[in-house]
């Protein structure tokens, strides 16, 4: 379904994402993990249209995105969220959702239905009528999730759904993710929270300085001490051993 | 929108139908009409800087533009001022389509957006004052011969109802904003332009919508200018001074709201008949225009309409 | 032709007013390095010091240069004052809203000075007002050399005061990283007030160095609100040497667009740069970010 070959980016000389290769099969959960300033963030970016790689190509259905702005990208059937959310502060959350919904209804009672249908499916629609800037942090990670998903993409590219939430509220957001694909969408995830995401994923990449450093079923990598040790800092084997207490 | 506010609507609009009937006083009837057409001229600056979050700090630009187009035509070629509306109106839409193509084309945002558009209404001053069809610097008379097709009046309650009829449409447009697609895009990406990106907005092609919809209405208010007050030079047509009372009664009133810059344009032009009044110093008003913008950004950021509202929007500590 | 002969004193007579200009704009650029935002109440506070100095010189008899120890340190203040108490509070940390109430504050000045000062172009008459240099090819009048000198100086002495002084130390930790500054101790509060005030000094310095070759009336502010930002917008917002390189661009610009062009359309050159530059440059000629 997309398929990243050779994608680089570099910032005033410094590499930040080099050559990676990478791809996303449809139906599957896939992760990308790696320590902070790996340039996950900066891979996300490029794939949903916000920056321009200086080299590779990224192709979503077998269709080449090179130059399309996100807006188009959305139209093509792929959405991100961000890592640091991005809400509409001034609007509601309805308002919020509605705005994804509006990607494929001009009406606005039907706009409206789909999103009261989409914070249902979040568990967010006791919140509808509440301004999206007095949400808790998980409240804006969900909302974020939410309006992606009413743009009804069919591949969600998901920035650190998880960073910032405590133990409850990661499960909640794990078992969301699971119903999401369940429901059909292929997801692709960056995350730094390192049990959800073995637990979660079919296929994990580890990136690191910009480089892809490892690929496999999250058993393999995690079992894989070399690539912990090295690459998800000191300790962080041991840590995910046990997993109850493993989330940083 | 519940059943008793569309009556006070009706109510309210029924009222200013019958008012010229009900004042005798000319004056007021006059005081009336410009309150009327720079709640309009407001609302232009309402669609771009209130819902698109756009601000404009040359938004006279459209208004200038349109003022000169009816004009030139009226008194060069001798067309009619209601013909001469409509091109107004397609002159204001163009070049807000200009200022809006190369501004968001090149991603100018916030500031620098405000800055660009400023710069833009310098340029056409000294334009106008250089060219020999504007008139230059000794402007444009218009000729007074009072009849429908020229939209002068010997009554000033015939520009009175011009006047209500261009607010009524403009209320009209806000009001679409806030039902439609369109106007919820708008809104997004005045609170988040990357985030209405993500989410399949195409934030160039809706902002330059709104830059065109508002320019179409300044360069409407430009026309409606010239036939009421017959004269207009550069600095009437592209001083700051315009400029600065659009966005005032915009934000006075309440940024992003339909009733914001008419509830703007009654309170500041109240304040400044008040005080025109009883001391007749030249700047006074302005110096209280300015204090009320100052006491609105920094105590109700929602603007008057906020007041009514309850929910006041919480304040960001800071932008990233 | 008459260009060719006028070109060398268009060229230096633009530099002499470059380097007020230059003063103009530091003032203006070490306010948004700082604080990030852009003061549009920057000409209407030149005006101020314009009015200061004039009124300096009107009844006490203080002559401009000597008021410059004056009107420096009392804009200062205002300026500190101004920020700390005004704009900060209320402004609730967004952009758009300094933006504005700097805005408000234009307007308030501008329309009180109308209302205390009446709209006549005021102008003083010290008695070197016509002395001048003889530099061959030109001309100069006295007061326009010594402005030239003495905005280089400030300059100079701002630099110094950025570069070497703890309290320059503070303020370029604020302007890098305001949220660190603040863990390690800073008072950013007083960092930005301090900065503003600074930034507002600068135009007390101008308003005492222009005054004697130039008039004040309410107005006058207008004319410089574009001008300064072309020039931080041209050197790169919050660029020190931008400012100057930018300063000097500009009023040669403007000083041989004139000759060209005529007054009127000369101005048009201004503007326009200003919009080229938002346009296709807008990090400027020394700027590293927007």
């Amino acid at each position: 379904m997309l398929d990243v070959r050779g994608l680089s980016k570099s910032f005033g000389g410094l590499a930040a994402v080099s050559n990676v290769d990478l791809s996303v099969d449809a139906g599957r959960i896939v992760s990308l993990i790696g320590p902070n300033g790996a340039g996950k963030t900066t891979l996300f970016a490029m794939v949903a249209g916000f920056l321009t790689p200086d080299a590779g190509s990224v192709r979503f259905q077998d269709r080449d995105l090179a130059g399309l702005k996100p807006h188009r990208i959305c139209g093509r059937g792929m959405v991100r969220t961000f890592q640091i959310t991005q809400p509409f502060a001034g609007l509601t959350t309805l308002e919020n959702v509605m705005v994804g919904a509006y990607h494929r209804t001009a009406d606005r009672r039907e706009a409206a239905t789909r999103a009261r249908a989409v914070l249902d499916r979040v568990g967010m629609a006791a919140q509808a009528e509440q301004p999206a800037d007095g949400l808790t942090v998980a409240g804006r990670k969900r909302l974020e999730l939410a309006r992606a998903l009413a743009t009804e993409p069919q591949l969600l590219l998901l920035d650190e759904v998880m960073a910032g939430l405590n133990p409850t509220e990661i499960d909640e957001i794990v078992g969301l993710i699971k119903q999401i694909r369940a429901g059909g969408i292929t997801i692709f995830l960056i995350e730094h929270v390192m049990q959800a995401v073995m637990n979660l994923s079919d296929y994990t990449y580890v990136l690191n300085d910009g480089v892809l450093i490892a690929e496999g079923a999250p058993a393999e990598i995690a079992a894989d001490p070399r690539v912990v040790e090295a690459y998800l800092g000191h300790g962080a084997a041991e840590r995910m051993r046990t997993p109850e207490d493993g989330h940083a | 929108m519940a059943v008793r506010t569309l009556l006070f609507l009706a109510a309210l609009l029924v009222l200013a139908l019958i008012a010229p009937l009900l004042i005798a006083n000319r004056f007021l009837i006059d005081v009336l009409t410009l309150i009327l057409f720079s709640a309009f001229l407001g609302q232009s600056w309402n669609i771009l800087g209130g819902y698109a979050g756009q601000f404009s700090f040359g938004s006279v630009v459209f208004f200038g533009t349109g003022a000169y187009t009816s004009s030139i035509l009226l008194m060069t070629f001798g067309i009619d001022a209601w013909i001469g509306a409509i091109a107004a109106l397609f002159a204001g839409a163009a070049v807000g389509a200009f200022v809006g193509f190369l501004s968001f084309r090149y991603g100018l945002r916030g500031s620098y957006f405000a800055l660009i558009t400023l710069a833009f209404a310098e340029v056409f001053k000294v334009l106008a004052n250089s060219v020999e069809f504007t008139g230059g610097g000794i402007g444009i008379f218009i000729e007074h011969e009072p009849g429908l097709a020229r939209l002068q009046f010997d009554d000033p309650a015939g520009y009175y109802y011009i006047a209500l009829a261009l607010t009524v449409v403009s209320l009209a447009i806000a009001w679409w904003l806030e039902r439609s697609r369109f106007g919820a895009y708008l809104k997004a990406i005045r609170e988040n332009e990357d985030a209405a990106e993500a989410l399949g907005v195409n934030a160039f092609r809706c902002k330059m919508y709104a830059i065109m919809i508002s320019g179409a209405m300044g360069g409407v208010g430009g026309t409606f200018y010239a036939q009421k007050f017959l004269y207009i030079d550069p600095p009437i047509a592209y001083g700051v001074a315009t400029s600065v009372e659009m966005l005032l009664v915009s934000i006075v009133g309440g940024m992003g709201t339909v009733f914001g810059p008419l509830v703007g344009s009654f309170v500041l032009h109240g304040v400044n008949e008040v005080t025109r009044h009883y001391i007749q110093t030249p700047g006074l008003s302005l110096i209280v225009y300015g204090l009320i913008l100052i006491a609105i950004i920094g105590y109700l950021p929602n603007g008057l309409i906020g007041l009514f509202k309850g929910r006041a929007r919480p304040k960001d500590a800071e932008d990233a | 032709m008459l260009s060719m002969t006028m070109m060398p004193a268009a060229i230096v007579n633009g530099l002499m007013f470059g380097a007020i200009y230059a003063l103009v704009a530091l003032g203006l650029t070490l306010i948004y390095g700082v604080l990030h935002i852009i003061n549009f109440a920057h000409g209407a506070l030149l005006m101020l010091a314009l009015y200061a100095t004039f009124y300096l010189f009107s009844l006490a008899g203080i002559d401009p240069y000597v008021s410059l120890l004056i009107v420096v340190p009392g804009s200062f203040f205002f300026g500190y004052a101004l920020y700390r108490w005004g704009i900060g509070k209320l402004a609730h940390g967004r952009d758009q809203n300094i933006l504005l109430i700097t805005l408000g504050l234009a307007i308030v000045f501008e329309n009180g000075a109308l209302f205390l000062f009446s709209a006549d172009q005021q102008t003083i008459d010290v008695p070197y007002a016509y002395e001048s240099l003889d530099l061959g090819f030109v001309f100069l009048a006295l007061p326009k050399v010594i402005s030239f000198f003495a905005s280089l100086t400030i300059c100079l002495l701002l630099w110094l005061l950025m570069a070497k002084t703890d309290m320059g130390k503070a303020i370029r930790a604020v302007a890098k990283e305001r949220q660190g500054a603040r863990l390690v101790g800073i008072n950013v509060e007083h960092v930005f007030a301090l900065s503003y005030g600074i930034g507002i000094a600068c135009l007390g310095a101008a308003g005492c160095l222009l005054l004697p070759s130039f008039y004040v009336d309410p107005s006058t502010g207008n004319i410089f609100v574009i001008i300064a930002f072309t020039i931080v917008v041209l050197g790169g917002m919050g660029s020190f040497v931008g400012a100057l390189v930018g300063g000097f661009i500009i009023g040669i610009t403007e000083s041989v667009g004139g000759l060209y062009l005529g007054e009127s359309l000369g101005q048009i050159g201004i503007s326009l740069i200003f919009i080229l530059i938002l346009l296709f440059r807008p990090t400027g000629l020394f700027g590293s970010k927007v």
